[in-house]
């Protein structure tokens, strides 16, 4: 379907070869939702106590964005543009709901851990900015690219804050001691709330300094 | 649990666990909107007020029509359109009967429905298993401690309007630490009344 385009979405011929790749570098890193965009801060603090959790809430948010952003390309030419919101959450709802059930069925303890955060990616701005934003104006294959682009660019972010959280915090990667207790005493603060802030502040800081500089952003 | 009384869950929910700082709830509009204490104050007010509305609404259908339906499954989808339709009605009922109003909460209205504190205090309430007058003062008392959070926090942004700041800390990461150091003082009352 890429070949018999209209000139108005001139560079869409070879979807994942020339357009694809350049969409995955944005989501992923230069245009980076968690990071650039500062979307989604609620679960990327919550969930990122332990890096085990944080990878699966990225796994989720990467099934979500993905699955929501193909059918709402899909539809966006049947969606009248009034109601084009409800449907768009209607979408992302079905999609955090079978990732839900499946959480459920499979990895019970996992779902009980993530408590009500897995609901809460409905409201996660990630995925309903990426809807809003690309999959409506955008093919089908292209707005799965986005999808997962984005959803991976808020996973790596994830799963760095989970692997500090976890180390200074308790001394363990996935569970396994690291840091003896010999010699280092864990920092409980890392896993409470203010080392998610201090943890996710730093992070978006070394971010920007890899960047290099930027334009100056107004605080409203 | 079930016998903790509905004021000790009021003030444990402004104070020690306060949807914000401990729960995270609500941080993209907690980041985007606490530049100034006047907005601030604005978009408080409207949340503990669609918080406390919406949870007591979502109680409702929870526990009338989900659970006899055995529907528990839809209950995502069934608050978030709750949510987006109160907060819908709320709008019109409030530019037809008080346009001041209006104009002081006009565009934060909107921006509340994708606010995932309210969507997450209904979901907690579900979790925590309430009854009726626990849900609604955890409702009352989440929406509180959101706006205490955001107020405190412009006070503070505005301070730091004046200070110089390392430029790779500018805007957002400065203001996840200063809200760490805040989250610190609020642990302060940890010892005082506690839920789960």
């Amino acid at each position: 379907m890429a070949n018999n385009q209209p000139p108005i979405v001139p560079c869409s011929k070879g979807l994942c070869g020339g357009r694809g790749l350049l969409t995955l570098k944005q989501g992923a890193w230069s245009n980076n939702p968690l990071a650039i965009q500062m979307l989604g801060i609620c679960s990327a603090l919550a969930v990122t106590n332990r890096l085990e959790s944080s990878l699966v809430m990225g796994a989720a948010l990467i099934f979500v964005c993905a699955g929501s952003s193909l059918f709402v390309s899909l539809l966006r030419k049947y969606t009248p543009h009034r109601i084009r919101m409800i449907v768009e959450v209607a979408i992302i709802a079905t999609f955090v709901i079978l990732f839900d059930e499946f959480l459920k069925a499979f990895y019970w303890d996992m779902s009980k851990q993530l408590g009500p955060y897995v609901g809460l990616i409905i409201t996660n701005c990630i995925v309903m900015g990426r809807a809003e934003a690309f999959a409506l104006q955008n093919p089908p294959l292209l707005s799965v690219i986005d999808g997962v682009a984005n959803g991976l660019g808020y996973a790596v972010i994830l799963a760095v804050i989970g692997f500090f959280r976890e180390l200074f915090g308790s001394g363990q990667v996935f569970g396994c001691v690291v840091l003896g207790s010999q010699w280092y005493t864990p920092n409980q603060l890392m896993i409470l709330a203010p080392g998610a802030f201090l943890a996710l502040g730093i992070v978006i800081a070394v971010f920007n300094a890899l960047k290099g500089p930027q334009p100056e952003e107004k605080n409203k | 649990m079930t016998e903790t009384s509905a004021i000790v869950i009021l003030i444990a929910a402004i104070l020690t666990n306060n949807i914000l700082l401990t729960n995270f709830l609500g941080m993209c509009s907690f980041v985007a909107c606490s530049g100034q204490i006047r907005t601030a104050v604005g978009l408080g007010t409207a949340v503990t007020f669609v918080l406390t509305m919406t949870t007591m609404i979502n109680y409702a259908i929870y526990h009338l029509l989900l659970v006899p339906a055995g529907l528990v499954h839809l209950q995502f989808i069934v608050f978030i359109a709750v949510i987006a339709a109160f907060v819908q009605f709320v709008e019109m009922f409030v530019e037809r009967f008080s346009p001041k109003l209006y104009f002081a909460l006009g565009i934060f209205l909107p921006l509340i429905t994708v606010n995932c504190a309210i969507l997450g205090a209904s979901l907690f309430m579900v979790i925590r298993g309430y009854n009726f007058a626990q849900a609604v003062g955890f409702g009352f008392g989440a929406g509180v401690g959101w706006a205490l959070a955001i107020i405190l926090m412009a006070g503070l942004r505005q301070k730091m309007n004046y200070s110089d700041i390392p430029e790779p800390f500018r805007g957002v990461p400065v203001t996840m630490i200063v809200t760490c150091v805040l989250a610190m003082a609020f642990m302060g009352f940890a010892g005082m009344v506690s839920i789960q």
